[in-house]
């Protein structure tokens, strides 16, 4: 693509997200509530979060490199960054946050049938469907692949008996994409990975309360689940192959949720409203400000890394174990920047439920973060796949 | 621009990577040190860099060099900082060849440059943390001026063809303004340059101008607008070194993982240990961001990008974290041998510690930093 094209189409973005991009949206995100998540229910949105979904939905640019025929925009990896560089410029937040698009989607695409493929990306990319991650299990959680949830053939159906854990938002998903056990006698090869409608009969969840006083994770349970074999992703006892991929665009998620892309800095906003400025136009406090200064080396140095990491997936150049290098950095990265925010914040970000905190966003969203490097594959299991598959260290 | 290198910077890394590894690999450090070298860099070295084109890479084609930028002038460098190979490229090739670009001084002295002759020293530091104050006083005299103070850490002060001079022509040491650069001749008279070797076994001046009188055409760009060239010599040093800096971090990285594979206690290789695993992959990660902030301040320095100085910043204050990093960890994991003298994990411990603190340390960066994001 020539450069004149491009300049075109950077002309055409602006113009495009200047006229459909409400003004609502390109404020920060204050909260969970502000995020838009999509599905079935749509009944909490407000006209704006609405209008701009739809809008980029439209567009395709919900998905923006996903091929047109399932909803998404088509372009290239150049027209996809200049959309993302457009959006940043206005601090247009994103339409749609989503499982389907930074997960299934990925795994659907490389392993779906045709027929899945029609049936769901579209309906990712719409926001219509909002899905939810069945993986862990109260004794399969970095040991994954020990899970247990089984499926038993029955003609055409798998019938499905069992218990996951930390279901992320399971209360809320239309559908869930689920590993469970097709074959007793092998550990990795014996897990499919099936997808199934969560108002089956025989799926319930509980609710599980974290220490931020959130309750967006369930324990989600299956009692002779009846799902159609044709709602199984790639070959049975192959399901861990499609697992692995999906993990990876996981940990790819979870480490930009750090490099919040709507501009402003709220940590340095944060300090100098509660600390001040001495006359040389300093954070009155050194030390505080020593302290974010070094985060900020690092935190600029960690958005160039994602920056290349994001340049060398599109160039098929980066080594297939990256990802959980940056998912372990940029999650301990972001437990230190809430660190420094609720340390700025002084007594102002201790407050839980004042409306002058915005309900404790602040301290809930600290406590929040000690969990990113913890699911998708903890810390210590990141580094080990570092270690064995990248430094190529001998086992044990 | 993608974050990675193109085929043709990717081919001059593995002409790079060949020549200084074959040319100038840690071994030439270590007998230039055992013989207590006086120049502390080998001048047959630095004239076969000439004859691989690398003293050009920042000169443009018009005037006889490659006409390349700072990721290429980066690449070289980090094989520089891989090998430890004592070398004046980076205050010579990088550093002077950009505070010269553009002035009549270039016809003077890229020639030298080029050929491998000339040698080139900066004397911009005047306490013993780098900062961004000129104090040394230029005052009229004549037809030109008369330099009276003192500079220090120096490298290469004492046998350099040519010193680039920051000097005060107005105003006091903390202002920004009021600077002139100046292109010196290190013989000239009043001037004394007493050489000190350094924890790295390189050599650094301490420079003394005793009213050193210039001709008024030794000033680089303009009178009390010396910040100009000056600013854009301290970001390609600044750049560079960060370059270098990784070429030693990863050098010492590479040291180390190869060692973890081949070392055993306890009947296993210690790479098999969980502890060390971890370690050596949170180094990997820190040397990885590391990198990515290199290369990204040396493409917009090379898009003469207004984000450029920012970047410089992150780049040479992530650079000496992840590298002291990795030095650090390096002589813990290989034990007692990491000690030893013999074994040359140590040097790298030296240089990382001596380009750390050139061209302004991981504090002075995140000092500058701040106050570039208004606080
Ligand atoms: C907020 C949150 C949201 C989540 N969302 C989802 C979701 O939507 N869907 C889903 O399926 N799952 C989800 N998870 C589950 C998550 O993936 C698991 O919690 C995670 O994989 C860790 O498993 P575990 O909790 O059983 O801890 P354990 O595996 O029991 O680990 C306990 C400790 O031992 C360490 N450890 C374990 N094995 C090793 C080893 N080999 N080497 C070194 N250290 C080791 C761990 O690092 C950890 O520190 C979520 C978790 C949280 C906290």
């Amino acid at each position: 693509m020539t450069d004149t094209t491009l300049d075109q189409f950077r002309t055409e973005t602006r113009a495009w997200l200047a006229e459909n991009c409400p003004p609502e949206m390109r404020e920060p995100v204050r909260s969970e509530k502000d995020a838009v998540w999509g599905g079935r229910d749509q009944s909490n949105l407000t006209p704006a979060q609405k209008s701009w979904m739809d809008a980029m939905a439209s567009k395709g640019w919900t998905v923006p490199d996903w091929p047109k025929a399932y909803g998404g925009g088509g372009l290239t990896p150049a027209e996809t960054k200049i959309l993302r560089e457009e959006m940043a410029a206005i601090r247009a937040r994103n339409p749609l946050n989503s499982f389907g698009i930074s997960m299934l989607g990925p795994a659907l695409l490389k392993y779906g049938t045709e027929e899945q493929k029609l049936t769901h990306l579209t309906k990712i990319a719409k926001g219509e469907i909002r899905w939810c991650q069945g993986y862990s299990e109260p004794n399969a959680g970095s040991d994954l692949a020990s899970l247990a949830t089984s499926a038993e053939s029955d003609g055409d159906d798998y019938i499905v008996n069992g218990q996951k854990v930390w279901t992320s938002y399971a209360d809320k998903a239309d559908w869930i994409f689920c590993l469970v056990r097709t074959d007793k006698t092998s550990k990795q090869g014996g897990i499919s990975f099936l997808l199934f409608d969560m108002a089956s009969p025989g799926v319930s969840t509980k609710p599980i309360l974290l220490i931020s006083g959130n309750s967006p994770f369930c324990e989600t349970f299956f009692d002779n689940v009846r799902v159609p074999k044709a709602n199984r992703v790639y070959e049975e006892n192959k399901g861990w192959d499609v697992a692995k991929y999906l993990l990876g665009h996981e940990r790819e998620m979870i480490s930009g949720m750090g490099l919040a892309s709507t501009g402003g800095n709220p940590l340095i906003d944060g300090a100098i409203a509660t600390v001040g400025l001495d006359h040389d136009g300093k954070l009155a406090d050194p030390l505080l400000r020593a302290s974010i200064a070094m985060f900020e080396v690092r935190s600029n140095a960690f958005g160039m890394m994602s920056e290349r990491f994001i340049d060398e997936l599109k160039a098929g150049r980066a080594h297939p174990a990256q990802p959980s290098m940056m998912k372990y950095y940029g999650t301990e990265l972001n437990k230190s920047r809430y660190e420094l925010m609720m340390a700025s914040g002084g007594s102002d970000a201790l407050e839980w439920e004042s409306d002058r905190s915005n309900g404790g966003s602040t301290p809930r969203a600290w406590l929040r973060t000690k969990a990113n490097s913890i699911e998708g594959g903890t810390s210590e299991v990141q580094l080990n796949i570092i270690a064995k598959r990248i430094l190529d260290l001998p086992s044990a | 621009m993608p974050l990675y290198l193109n085929d043709e910077q990717t081919m001059l890394r593995d002409t790079a990577k060949d020549f200084v590894a074959e040319h100038a690999p840690v071994s030439h450090l270590r007998s230039l040190r055992d013989k207590k070298d006086e120049a502390g860099f080998s001048r047959d070295l630095w004239k076969s860099f000439a004859e691989m084109g690398f003293t050009g890479i920042l000169i443009g084609e018009d005037e006889g060099g490659l006409g390349l930028g700072h990721v290429e002038a980066g690449i070289v460098l980090e094989e520089i900082g891989r090998n430890l190979s004592p070398s004046p490229f980076l205050t010579t090739a990088v550093a002077a060849v950009e505070a010269l670009k553009g002035s009549p001084h270039a016809a003077k002295y890229f020639p030298g440059i080029l050929s491998g002759d000339t040698v080139a020293a900066l004397a911009i530091d005047e306490g013993a943390k780098h900062r961004d104050t000129v104090a040394l006083k230029a005052e009229r005299s004549g037809n030109g001026f008369k330099l009276s103070g003192k500079k220090q850490f120096v490298t290469h002060g004492h046998v350099a063809d040519l010193l680039i001079v920051a000097a005060r022509t107005a105003g006091s040491a903390d202002d920004a303004e009021g600077i002139t650069l100046f292109a010196v001749d290190r013989n000239a008279a009043g001037l004394t340059a007493n050489p000190e070797r350094l924890t790295d076994s390189s050599l650094a001046a301490r420079i003394e101008f005793d009213g050193v009188e210039v001709d008024a055409d030794a000033v680089i760009g303009e009178i009390d607008a010396g910040r100009t060239p000056l600013d854009r010599l301290l970001r390609a040093g600044r750049t560079g070194a960060s370059a270098e800096l990784l070429g030693v971090g990863g050098g010492a990285m590479d040291m180390t993982v190869g060692y973890l594979k081949e070392r055993k206690q306890f009947g296993v290789t210690i790479g098999s240990f969980q502890a060390l695993q971890h370690r050596a992959a949170h180094l990997y990660s820190e040397m990885e961001v590391a990198r990515a902030a290199v290369l990204k301040a040396a493409q917009l320095l090379d898009q003469g990008s207004d984000r450029a100085d920012h970047a410089v910043s992150v780049a040479k204050a992530m650079t000496a974290l992840a590298t002291t990093l990795s030095v650090q960890e390096g002589v813990q994991m290989h034990g007692g041998i990491g000690m030893t003298d013999e074994y040359d994990i140590g040097f790298y411990m030296k240089r990382a510690r001596v380009l750390a603190e050139m061209f302004g340390d991981a504090n002075f960066h995140a000092h500058k930093l701040a106050t570039l994001s208004g606080y």
